[in-house]
């Protein structure tokens, strides 16, 4: 009996595998967005950065991060902006709730979550791929992003990097399911993409919002996206405190999919979709 | 003319009609709307609050900019959806259908829907820039009303002739490219802050090439009472924002080049 199990859990674990590299090829093929992305980018980072050097230049008071930092960061949240579900769900989910194709996902003999979840990492990856390297390039080579200090930093954000995607695609997948309920779906998915956009760090390092904020940003699971990661990169955190940051990255990340398997479980049992 | 006026009065009841059927939705998108660049603007006062001005400007007078340049997006950004989505119709061949219709494609694309709720944007504009004119205590005389209207009024005309340009640019590419979302959404963004505070090279491009200053930055100096390190003659300062109707009326040229270009996709 055991056998049988680990042969279809693994049978299991081959097909998400494979609905992620089909799905991340297919991504792969939109090159000239991708470029095009780098460009918007490059621009948004560079009005921030002249924001921040003005800033700097105007005041002597010792601030939370130095302005090599901030700019390192700035450049960071740039090249990972993909990680950032601000466009909310996957279009092709939204397009077959609307025309209720999503009946064919239902008979497929895989877990609709995971199977969404799969595709939800590839959203979030692939697209990265044309903008996080040459923005590390041209970041370092004219506009002075710098490099992590040292090898066990590097490591620390890797690690943290990699759970900042699967809590990322755990969002995602959120998004893609509140599209089961049309119209009040719309409405939470705005809240949570919004959530994700103003707390990630991504429109000013967490550290720069007021500090009576700073407890509530804390329990936020947003900070995860990019705040804690790219401290880490440029050791603003110390390597060893990823053994503190880890546990709590996990945990939401097992809350948020638990949280999404709940909700879709109810949707699906309330779903209507008409014939024809 | 008034025929079109009529007819685009028309398009524009019909699309907050049909808005308005699905409420619940349209007062949650325009709250979320609201808080977004709530937060946004709470962002920025943070930043004031840890290093108490920039390059000389305080929080106050950077709400000024703020407030100004967002009540125009807003507008603008309402009145052009038809050109946001134009790119999406070359791809699917609706473009076609307006071509067969016997009016300008211009007007039928700017009356295709006023999204309502940009208004969460307008208002947040409008609460920043009140506050700010309350704080600076500034000396309203009929000269500097009329300055903030025709600052809006250009402000919204440059925000409608880049988004037709950028719409012209998908009769080429069948694509509208983000990349022109720099000049939209990036120009709000630059013209929250004073112009001085950036490279060179960056200010004369929103200067000479986009004239964002024009409807910003410089009308601003006059009303603010403020001199200009950039030394541009002060009479400018004035009529600058009267440029800004040049420059969509060039887009609206460069638009009807481009729809002499148009072939359909077929599809």
């Amino acid at each position: 009996m055991p056998k049988i199990a680990n042969r279809t859990s693994s049978l299991a674990i081959k097909t998400y595998t494979a609905v992620l590299s089909a799905r991340f090829r297919t991504l792969l093929q939109y090159r000239a967005a991708g470029f095009a992305g780098f460009g918007t980018q490059l621009f948004w980072g560079l009005i921030r950065v002249m924001i921040f050097e003005a800033f700097y230049r105007s005041s002597t008071a010792p601030q939370p991060m130095t302005v090599d930092e901030v700019v390192t960061y700035i450049w960071l949240g740039q090249a990972f902006l993909v990680l950032i579900p601000h466009r909310g769900a996957d279009p092709d989910v939204r397009d077959m709730v609307r025309s209720g194709n999503v009946v064919y996902e239902l008979v497929r003999p895989a877990n609709l979550y995971f199977f969404w979840y799969s595709r939800a990492i590839a959203q979030r990856t692939a697209p990265g791929v044309f903008r996080a390297l040459p923005m590390f390039i041209t970041a370092s080579l004219f506009f002075n992003m710098q490099m992590p200090p040292n090898i066990p930093a590097t490591c620390a954000w890797i690690v943290s990097m990699l759970f900042a995607v699967l809590i990322s695609a755990a969002i995602t997948n959120l998004l893609n399911i509140s599209l089961l309920w049309t119209i009040s779906g719309e409405g939470l998915s705005l809240l949570l993409s919004s959530l994700t956009w103003l707390f990630s760090g991504l429109i000013l390092p967490l550290l720069f919002f007021p500090d009576w904020a700073q407890a509530t940003l804390n329990i936020l699971p947003f900070r995860y996206l990019m705040d804690i990661p790219f401290r880490f990169y440029m050791g603003h955190i110390a390597p060893e405190q990823i053994w503190y940051h880890l546990p709590f990255q996990i945990a939401y990340l097992i809350a948020l999919i638990a949280a999404g398997h709940l909700i879709l479980t109810r949707g699906i049992r309330r779903l209507v979709t008409q014939g024809g | 003319m008034t025929n079109a006026l009529r007819l685009y009065m028309h398009y524009l009841s019909q699309s907050i009609r049909s808005q308005m059927q699905y409420r619940a939705s349209f007062i949650m998108l325009s709250f979320g709307q609201l808080l977004v660049t709530g937060v946004e603007f709470l962002a920025i006062a943070s930043l004031f609050a840890r290093f108490k001005h920039i390059q000389g400007w305080t929080l106050p007078e950077v709400a000024f900019l703020y407030g100004l340049i967002n009540i125009s997006f807003a507008f603008a950004d309402a009145a052009s959806r038809g050109f946001d989505i134009f790119g999406t119709m070359v791809k699917s061949g609706d473009f076609d259908r307006l071509l067969l219709r016997p009016r300008s494609t211009a007007l039928q694309l700017a009356g295709y829907e006023l999204t309502l709720r940009r208004i969460g944007r307008l208002l947040q504009g409008l609460i920043v820039f009140s506050w700010a004119s309350y704080t600076l205590d500034i000396a309203w005389s009929v000269p500097k009303i009329y300055l903030v209207f025709i600052a809006i009024f250009g402000g919204t005309c440059l925000f409608i002739g880049l988004m037709i340009i950028q719409a012209t640019i998908a009769f080429w590419t069948t694509e509208s490219l983000e990349l022109m979302n720099t000049m939209t959404y990036g120009g709000v963004e630059t013209a929250q802050y004073p112009l001085p505070i950036y490279r060179i090279w960056f200010r004369k491009f929103f200067t000479y090439i986009i004239p964002l200053a024009c409807v910003n930055y410089l009308p601003s100096l006059a009303i603010l009472e403020r001199g200009d390190p950039m030394g541009l003659p002060v009479i400018l300062q004035w009529v600058a924002p009267l440029i800004c109707i040049i420059f969509l009326i060039v887009a609206l040229q460069i638009w009807k080049i481009g729809v002499r270009h148009y072939r359909s996709t077929g599809s």
